[in-house]
């Protein structure tokens, strides 16, 4: 890690022919995601209405403080279960180590509402297990002490178990691509393998845990099915409960911009503090060697990981297929490929279409590191942190007023009626997407082209090759793992989707994220469970490819 | 992976394909079909919009999903929307719907004379399709059902910790209060949550099912909950659920006074609507005596129009009176309630 000044001897390199185009793109790109995002900010310009002087005096403060707590408790869960995850398989070596490279993804595929519904059948008061320690022990009511599932923990713990795999993935990339050459010096000066992690390999990793912790924090703001379900008041609830309760769509959308400026200050914040900082190193690449854990320690670690596998995936996709399997017979096969193809296309679609603009707006801003260019980078990655339905009307009222006035004009000028052009399409409901999910491939990109030295740029260009050749030749190759992890996270993600698809859909299009939704939101969690875990095992497909794809490039 | 010309290429023109074909399928939808936004999901409907297309040969397009979030779509898309028909689960987002502007009154007879003033609106704007009542469900075995009158005994000092309800944030405890509002005043609705939230057993979590599994598990002693979950779970392939249901049973409130409180399923005309003769046909069929019969074997709710008997299942809990409070009114109060609730800290 290199510490000193942010000014680089060569930048007039990054300068020259093609670098309007490259700027006006970005600008433009980003300016266009950023639309939603803007309505909602927009919101606050529309004056209070006298809703605001309820919520201050009864239920803001408990909106804010819950959320807060929810983000302490998340970021603590993911940033432990992820970083331990990731040290163990790509630094360590131990039993099993090769099949939990992959397994630790699993609770990735899981939708945290889902795992909500799982854990709760199964630890609830009326549940299985304390029905039997009852009758075992013949207790009652308030004779014994049973962690409540259904709280401020329950909901910290379910989003904690399916929200780590962003830290983990993230940070696992940057664990095996850390140089050797640091991790031996510093054990050459004389560090255990416990100090050369917090003191070496952690801090090197940083822009990597940064990145996951954000996604899962944003994730955690925007959830709303497991806090809703658990009976949390966080700020996400209070959007809904403004909007739909006291039917202040308007000051509902004041609170979502709220929250959006709040998240971005947290992130401003954070660059700002590693605003002098570069994270990438000079020593070759090799694949590191890795610690190995002989005996009892070995052992420690395969049962550390497996019960991470455990709770967030094993034990739930075991719930959720004994009750799919009592219901396999009563389910119209067509019906249910057909969800499973529009499910599969849609994710495939809206992911490629978050890499390439991931791509543009990341390297972009490496040619131009400019602050108007780190605004809208940013900008643009916010819709992240707002549930999907708010982005869905930041979607909506921009595409119909659009549509609205291009039927307007044509009605004037040649008596023709377009209708509705694109609202109502597939591509409102793409744009969507990556308005939402942006985020999560640009960190990944981000974060890989952070530990690229800006040098080898320096090289090629100086060797007369265009910034496209550049990207082309030599980024994109040694990008390839945050690549495949962008494209698997928003694959897996969108898979999930809910409210944006639900609001935004063509007629007669369905998701299996929708029919699982509907039924377990009517509280039949059996006939849920088969589209559950549909989801699940399409989620798994990608993982499995991509980790394969990904650990043979590194062999 | 490598990014190589070709493959991007295909890649583009897939894309290309995709996008096309989904624009044209969104303009050509539309004709000789009449096109639903539905807040009712659709395995509670679709069966009946496919009867309706076997008898009319009408064609139905469907968009599920939140009442409001529908509403926010409808009034977006303005005169443009494709939308015909708006089918909502509660009579609050009808009134909102009404209020914004984005339903047409229509003219039926059949509809003004089979369904009670009360469950629809006094212009045509919408309609009452299906009755849901919101009862007291009680652990038989420690609790007397003549220990039971009203919604307001509730308050009581012998329901001390005894009470399993649901969020406020749920519409049915809204329009609950709501209908309080209408008929005690502010003052005495907001004496009545703030009684009741002193009596709960535990925090307000999980759904209705949830509750009556804390009464059969011993958690609490009474809840509130809607009829037909209780119908869903004795009649459930779930043995668990069955077992729960078992343990408890129902009892109407407010018998001597104003009656149980209900709310209802309705749907109205979009001002958009390009088929308002097709949106009128589906509405009466919905309000038809197959449709209404089904709402009750289905989903165990109670039938709007008069003349239709509810499920077997339903008659075996006894006929009950029905609060008469125009339901127009729980969609003007429900902010209100949500309000009082927030007061009282309901969760």
């Amino acid at each position: 890690m290199e510490i000193g000044s942010a000014t680089l001897p060569t930048q007039a390199l990054h300068r020259g022919r093609g670098s309007f185009g490259w700027r006006a793109l970005l600008l433009v790109t980003a300016g266009l995601i950023a639309v939603p995002v803007l309505v909602i900010i927009a919101s606050l310009f529309l004056g209070f209405s006298p809703v605001w002087q309820h919520l201050l005096d009864t239920v803001l403060q408990d909106y804010v403080v819950n959320s807060l707590l929810m983000m302490l408790g998340v970021g603590v869960g993911t940033l432990l279960l992820g970083v331990s995850a990731a040290w163990l398989t790509a630094m360590c070596e131990f039993p099993g180590r090769r099949v939990f490279n992959w397994a630790l993804l699993l609770p990735m595929a899981m939708p945290a509402y889902i795992i909500a519904y799982t854990y709760t059948g199964m630890l609830d008061f009326s549940g299985p297990l304390q029905s039997a320690l009852r009758a075992q022990f013949g207790w009652g009511y308030g004779d014994y002490y049973f962690p409540e599932i259904r709280s401020l923990g329950g909901a910290v713990c379910m989003l904690s178990l399916v929200l780590y795999p962003y830290v983990y993935l993230l940070v696992r990339v940057a664990f095996t691509e850390q140089s050797t050459a640091v991790l031996e010096a510093s054990r050459s000066l004389g560090k255990g393998p416990w100090q050369t992690l917090f003191l070496v390999a952690l801090p090197m990793a940083r822009p990597a845990i940064v990145a996951g912790i954000s996604l899962a924090l944003m994730e955690t703001l925007a959830d709303f099915g497991t806090v809703d379900y658990f009976g949390v008041s966080v700020f996400t609830t209070g959007i809904f409960r403004t909007w739909y309760g006291l039917g202040e769509l308007q000051t509902a959308a004041q609170l979502a911009a709220f929250l959006l400026l709040f998240v971005f200050v947290l992130f401003t914040l954070e660059q700002y503090s590693r605003r002098r900082l570069r994270f990438h190193h000079s020593g070759a690449r090799q694949r590191p060697g890795r610690i190995v854990l002989q005996g009892w320690r070995g052992w420690c670690a395969a049962a550390l990981a497996l019960a991470i596998v455990s709770a967030g995936f094993l034990l739930p996709a075991t719930q959720l297929a004994s009750w799919a399997s009592d219901r396999f017979g009563a389910t119209d096969p067509t019906v249910f490929l057909g969800l499973v193809g529009s499910s599969f296309t849609l994710a495939a679609i809206a992911s490629a279409c978050c890499l390439l603009i991931a791509l543009l707006l990341g390297y972009g801003k490496r040619l131009h590191p400019g602050p108007l260019e780190q605004q809208a980078a940013r900008v643009s990655s916010m819709g992240y942190a707002v549930p999907g339905t708010v982005i869905a009307v930041g979607v909506l009222i921009p595409f119909a007023w659009m549509d609205n006035r291009v039927d307007a004009l044509m009605r004037e000028h040649f008596d023709i009626s377009t209708g509705l052009l694109l609202s109502g399409t597939l591509v409102a409901l793409v744009f969507a997407y990556v308005v939402r999910f942006l985020a999560v491939s640009l960190q990944s990109v981000e974060s890989g082209l952070a530990r690229i030295r800006p040098s080898i740029d320096e090289s090629a260009r100086s060797l007369g090759k265009r910034p496209l050749q550049v990207l082309q030749r030599i980024h994109l190759p040694m990008l390839r793992g945050s690549l495949i992890t962008a494209l698997l996270l928003v694959f897996v993600d969108v898979l999930k989707e809910l409210p944006t698809t639900l609001i935004l859909r063509p007629f007669n299009f369905n998701t299996l994220a929708v029919r699982t939704y509907e039924l377990a939101s009517d509280e039949r969690l059996a006939d849920a469970a088969l589209p559950a875990l549909a989801i699940v095992l399409i989620g798994l497909l990608p993982v499995i490819l991509m980790t394969r794809t990904h650990s043979q490039g590194r062999a | 992976m490598r990014f190589t010309r070709p493959a991007l290429r295909r890649f583009t023109s897939s894309l290309f394909v995709i996008v096309t074909a989904a624009m044209t399928a969104a303009t050509t939808a539309y004709a000789d079909a009449v096109n639903v936004y539905s807040a009712r999901q659709e395995a509670l409907i679709k069966p009946m919009l496919d009867r309706f297309t076997e008898e009319t040969g009408i064609e139905v397009n469907l968009i599920t999903g939140d009442g409001d979030a529908l509403l926010t779509r409808l009034r977006s898309e303005g005169r443009n929307s494709p939308a015909d028909v708006l089918l909502t689960v509660d009579a609050g987002r009808l009134y909102r719907a009404e209020e914004a502007g984005v339903l047409q009154p229509i003219e039926s007879d059949y509809l003004e004379e089979h369904i009670p003033a009360n469950l629809r609106d006094s212009d045509g704007n919408w309609f009452g399709l299906s009755v849901r009542a919101r009862v007291i469900a009680y652990a038989k075995d420690r609790v007397d059902p003549a220990e039971l009158s009203t919604y307001e005994a509730l308050t009581d000092e012998q329901w001390r910790g005894r009470i399993c309800v649901r969020s406020s944030g749920n519409i049915y405890n809204q329009s609950l209060v709501a209908s309080m509002l209408s008929t005690q005043g502010e003052a005495a609705t907001q004496a009545w949550t703030q009684g009741l939230v002193a009596n709960f057993a535990r925090p307000p979590q999980g759904g209705d099912r949830d509750q009556i599994k804390a009464l059969a598990a011993g958690q609490c002693d009474i809840a509130l909950v809607n009829s037909y979950y209780y119908g869903a779970m004795l009649q459930s392939d779930d043995p668990e659920e069955q077992a729960a249901a078992a343990e408890v049973s129902v009892f109407f409130p407010n018998q001597d006074g104003r009656g149980t409180h209900i709310n209802v399923s309705g749907a109205g005309v979009t001002q958009s609507a390009k088929n308002v003769e097709e949106a009128r046909a589906l509405i009466e069929f919905l309000a038809g005596a197959e449709a209404q019969r089904w709402y009750a074997e289905a989903n165990n709710e109670y039938p709007a129009i008069t003349g239709v008997a509810p499920s077997a299942l339903l008659e075996s809990w006894g006929n009950f009176k029905a609060d008469s409070v125009d339901v127009t009114e729980l969609g003007r109060l429900n902010a209100q309630a949500v309000m009082a609730m927030d007061r009282a800290h309901w969760k």
